[in-house]
């Protein structure tokens, strides 16, 4: 059976995957690390969205030995190592953009990168057309393009997190 | 009873967020149990066949498969049928067909999706694998998935039971009085309009695990439910015959369920059975493609409306007539659907004084059809509030005036519709007046002159509705066919240093119940936000309950807590007047505390806590130790929440293309415990209505295939086909709760899709258009404008 190295926020592992094993069922269901999720079988939902290699991508729609090698960050390593959120988890709890939360690990990681690669400004129908990769059910959007808004300046220096 | 609003009304953020935002939620499929199979179902691929064979042997042979079961496996045990929690008579008092609905498929398949054969193996792609090696032979049977086609004489019979496909044949209101209002009405206007049928399509797709433990006996199912206590009464006792005390049902972080997670299904019943065959776990979750076919549908509605009006506009009467298409199979809630929670809002707002409605529930070859976020009462508003406009259109009176001058008045509650439900307290003038200024309406013509300049149409339409919820009072749902009540329960356990746990028979989905809960009994029981934990989910932890859906959590579990926390405050007032010598009609409880009226002597909840636990000073003759208290609440009614929503697109008639360029809601959802998930449960609605109205549909062709069956085919909304919603509340309070609440989730849903209609056809009426069915898409947009244009210049050809 093949074997995949890749580093997964920020640890190493070598795992022995089949050619087809998905990057999503790596993380899952290899490695433990449940915060992705799958949410449908066309690659549209967006759930599963994680960063590899500093890019979002679509981890349903990627093998596992396309990461092969590679740099892998997940919702659980977006955080601190001292448990600071974020400032895309803070805006998220603060905006209220989540209900149900099963869409928020893929919405998050997709805004990040979406605010990373636009330090030029982001706005709203920007926002709205980045995270077109991103289906949720419960917010209606609306809360979520206010959060990824409300990053964006934190994100890029321009404003710190106020202190609560 | 005052102090219990202090505190209420903010927008605290949410305990829940913390885990969802790092990746660490508990959905079903996150959980895993030590030596767990996987079960993968091989369903139908056609919606009408007799199974001729099914042979097994290939696929038991597969490599990893542990078992493979079909319905003669769960016959052989005496495995019952999935059952209907809701039964309906038809108008000559006969009781509804009641086919049966057998958990894996019994010598024929109804529906495409219908599952025949469960395969269990040690991993999902082993379960896979063997799957396609199963052999089944079917003779194919003509199938009707279509209204129109169910109901022709001589269609082809889902069921041999149900003559014309018929399950029930029900009717609501007066006829006679309504024939005689339209006899002498100066003007009578009739509308034909559908509800498109709609897939749920929650987030998470569904998911359960069922486990059995040899040495104990005890069952334990994890499943992606709303109403784990229902699953485990429906299931233990009427599917798989296991007693409640040896089944637990835990229903862990859910991930949206908007109705689609209420119903016990099939799946849930087999991995439970198998793992009591099997003597391991196994596990299930859905692919999407797997939910289109199997997650029970919404809506699919067709309607006939007439309304009777006399020479000033004023309706005189109201008749309806639906058949409405219930799928293959019944699912638990579905006949109350287009019957109780449907056609008795056919009043609305107004105050027609007469109405008649008929509903005829057909079976077809299609999925399941209950009850999606509003369950019935989108129908209603919908059809209501587009022959409103079409009253309009064709008798020239101004729409918002129509609706003014035949609103139930603000002075009029409590109000007696005609159609069995009374409602408490509303006021519909003031909703509308504040959206029509919120959305600038006065505004619009210019919007809509400066949109023509760029060659674009502007449309405007407006929906004013109310909608009944915070289900119900058992007694009358009781009296109209309900198999099971609807109370609530809150168990409320003190902690001897002060901290609270509050178990509710309620189960968020994702409406934020840990936060607002906790703020509703840490407000009234004066304690810190963060000692107040909230326990929901496991049957093994809950003493009962029915569940999250139906906007009732607030209302009816909200309720419980307040009559829980009631009993503790009284058995405090006991302890507090013999910790300070004073008599107990002298204890007031505010802010936390216990105090004699009138004096500065008191004592802190948190005193009067430990006291209860360690009762050295204590009135033990006449009272125990221990703090905890348990209610049963039983409304007193629904409630009945409801605005007005206003819808303003664009219409790119090159395309057909309709943006949203402003959508507000007004709504009255009664108090307002925090603004914040308030405005979310309603968005999230409003954004489930636009998909309804512009890009959901679930299709099915002629011959029963489901052709919509994925996100390729089935639209759901993305964050660019939404504009900004605007929401507002306003409250009068609903009359019979102790918190003047009447729940928030669906209203969304239910008032916005005729608004948006309504828009669309506002920008199109320079092409005649006077109705338009969901969902209005590109194509038909486009459609109606290049058959009008053409028709427009054959005229001008012809005249010239």
């Amino acid at each position: 059976m093949p074997q995949v190295t890749l580093t997964v926020n920020g640890k190493s592992h070598t795992v022995e995957v089949e050619g087809r094993t998905l990057l999503v069922e790596l993380l899952r269901e290899k490695l433990g690390l449940t915060g992705t999720h799958v949410g449908c079988d066309t690659s549209q939902c967006g759930a599963c969205t994680v960063h590899l290699n500093g890019t979002s991508v679509k981890s349903c729609t990627t093998l596992a030995l396309q990461a092969d090698g590679g740099v892998v960050t997940t919702i659980e390593g977006l955080a601190a190592a001292d448990g600071t959120l974020h400032p895309m988890q803070e805006a998220f709890r603060e905006h209220h953009a989540l209900q149900c939360g099963f869409c928020t690990p893929g919405m998050v990681m997709s805004a990040v990168d979406l605010v990373n690669s636009n330090p030029q400004g982001l706005s709203e129908s920007d926002i709205r057309h980045g995270l077109e990769g991103n289906l949720c059910r419960c917010t209606g959007y609306h809360n979520i393009v206010k959060a990824v808004a409300a990053a964006w300046p934190v994100m890029h220096g321009k404003e710190t997190v106020a202190a609560e | 009873m005052n102090a219990i609003f202090e505190g209420i009304g903010a927008s605290v953020r949410r305990k829940e967020d913390l885990r969802f935002l790092s990746g660490r939620g508990h959905y079903t499929d996150d959980m895993n149990r030590p030596g767990q199979t996987h079960c993968v179902l091989k369903r139908s691929d056609r919606p009408h066949a007799i199974i001729t064979s099914i042979d097994t042997s290939a696929a038991r042979a597969a490599p990893g498969v542990v078992a493979v079961f079909t319905h003669a496996d769960l016959d052989a045990d005496g495995v019952g049928g999935v059952p209907c929690g809701w039964q309906i008579h038809s108008k000559d008092g006969s009781p509804m067909v009641e086919p049966g609905h057998p958990v894996l498929a019994t010598g024929r398949v109804r529906h495409v999706g219908d599952p025949v054969v469960a395969v269990i193996a040690e991993t999902k792609q082993q379960a896979k694998h063997a799957a396609e090696l199963l052999v089944i032979e079917y003779e194919d049977l003509p199938a009707v998935a279509h209204i129109a086609d169910a109901i022709k004489p001589g269609a082809a019979l889902v069921h041999d039971t149900a003559a014309g496909n018929t399950c029930f044949d029900w009717h609501i209101g007066d006829k006679d009085l309504v024939d005689a209002a339209f006899a002498r009405a100066t003007h009578r206007v009739k509308l034909d309009l559908t509800n498109n049928r709609l897939v749920p399509n929650a987030m998470e797709p569904r998911a359960a695990i069922g486990d059995y433990d040899a040495m104990s006996g005890d069952y334990t199912l994890i499943t992606t439910s709303q109403n784990p206590h229902v699953i485990r009464l429906l299931m233990g006792a009427f599917v798989l015959h296991i007693p409640e005390h040896r089944l637990r049902v835990l229903a862990p972080d859910v991930g949206g369920g908007f109705g689609s997670k209420i119903y016990h299904y099939a799946e849930e019943a087999v991995v439970t059975w198998a793992a009591g065959k099997i003597k391991r776990p196994v596990k299930w979750t859905a692919d999407r493609s797997e939910a289109f076919m199997s997650d029970a549908h919404g809506r699919d509605h067709a309607s006939t409306a007439e309304m009777a009006l006399d020479a000033e506009g004023n309706f005189l009467a109201l008749r309806v007539a639906t058949v409405a298409n219930l799928g293959a199979y019944l699912s638990t809630f579905a006949p109350a659907v287009p019957t109780y929670l449907s056609a008795t809002l056919l009043a609305g707002v107004y105050k027609t004084p007469a109405i008649y409605a008929e509903v005829r529930a057909i079976f077809t070859n299609t999925v399941p059809v209950d009850a999606y976020r509003g369950a019935g009462r989108p129908e209603s508003t919908f059809l209501l509030e587009r022959l409103l406009d079409t009253i309009a259109h064709d008798t020239g009176i101004d729409r918002i005036e129509l609706r003014r001058r035949n609103f139930i008045p603000t002075d009029a509650f409590p109000y007696q519709t005609p159609v069995a439900l009374q409602y408490d307290s509303g006021d519909y003038v003031s909703t509308l007046n504040s959206a029509l200024k919120v959305s600038d309406w006065d505004g619009f013509a210019a919007r809509r002159a400066e949109a023509k300049a760029r060659g674009k149409l502007r449309g405007i339409g407006i929906s004013t509705y109310v909608e009944a919820c915070g289900i119900a009072p058992s007694k009358l749902v009781g009296a109209l066919g309900a198999r099971a009540a609807l109370y609530e329960v809150a168990q409320i356990r003190v902690h001897p240093t002060g901290s609270v746990t509050v178990f509710t028979g309620t189960h968020s989905h994702g409406q934020g119940h840990e936060t607002t809960f906790a703020q509703l009994v840490a407000s009234q029981l004066g304690v810190p936000f963060e000692n107040v934990d909230i326990v929901h989910g496991d049957t093994n932890k809950i003493p009962f309950g029915m569940g999250t859906y139906g906007s009732r959590s607030l209302a009816v579990g909200g309720t419980a807590m307040v009559k829980a926390m009631d009993k503790i405050i009284a058995k405090g007032k006991k302890i507090a007047a013999h910790l300070l010598e004073a008599s107990v009609e002298d204890i007031e409880f505010a802010n936390g505390n216990f105090t004699v009226a009138g004096t500065d002597r008191a004592k802190s909840f948190g005193e009067i806590a430990l006291t209860a636990y360690v009762p050295h000073n204590y009135p033990i003759e006449e009272i125990e130790p221990g703090l905890e208290e348990t209610a049963f609440y039983d409304p007193a009614n629904f409630t009945f929440p409801g605005g007005c929503h206003v819808c303003e697109v664009e219409i790119d008639p090159e395309t057909g293309v309709t943006t949203v360029v402003n959508f507000t809601a007004v709504d009255d959802v009664g108090r307002v415990i925090n603004p914040m998930i308030v405005e979310g449960q309603i968005q999230g609605g409003v954004a489930q209505g636009i998909g309804q109205a512009l890009l959901e549909n679930a299709v099915y062709d002629e011959q029963g295939q489901l052709v919509s069956g994925s996100f390729m085919d089935y639209t759901m909304p993305r964050a660019d086909n939404l504009p900004n919603i605007s929401v507002g509340t306003e409250t009068t309070l609903c009359t019979h709760n102790a918190l003047g609440v009447k729940g928030c989730g669906e209203v969304g849903a239910i008032g916005s899709p005729p608004a948006v209609i309504n828009a669309v056809v506002d920008a199109l009426k320079e092409y005649g258009v006077r109705h338009m069915n969901m969902p209005a898409t590109s194509q038909k947009v486009w459609q109606i404008i290049q058959n009008s244009s053409a028709k427009l210049a054959a005229a001008n050809l012809s005249t010239n």
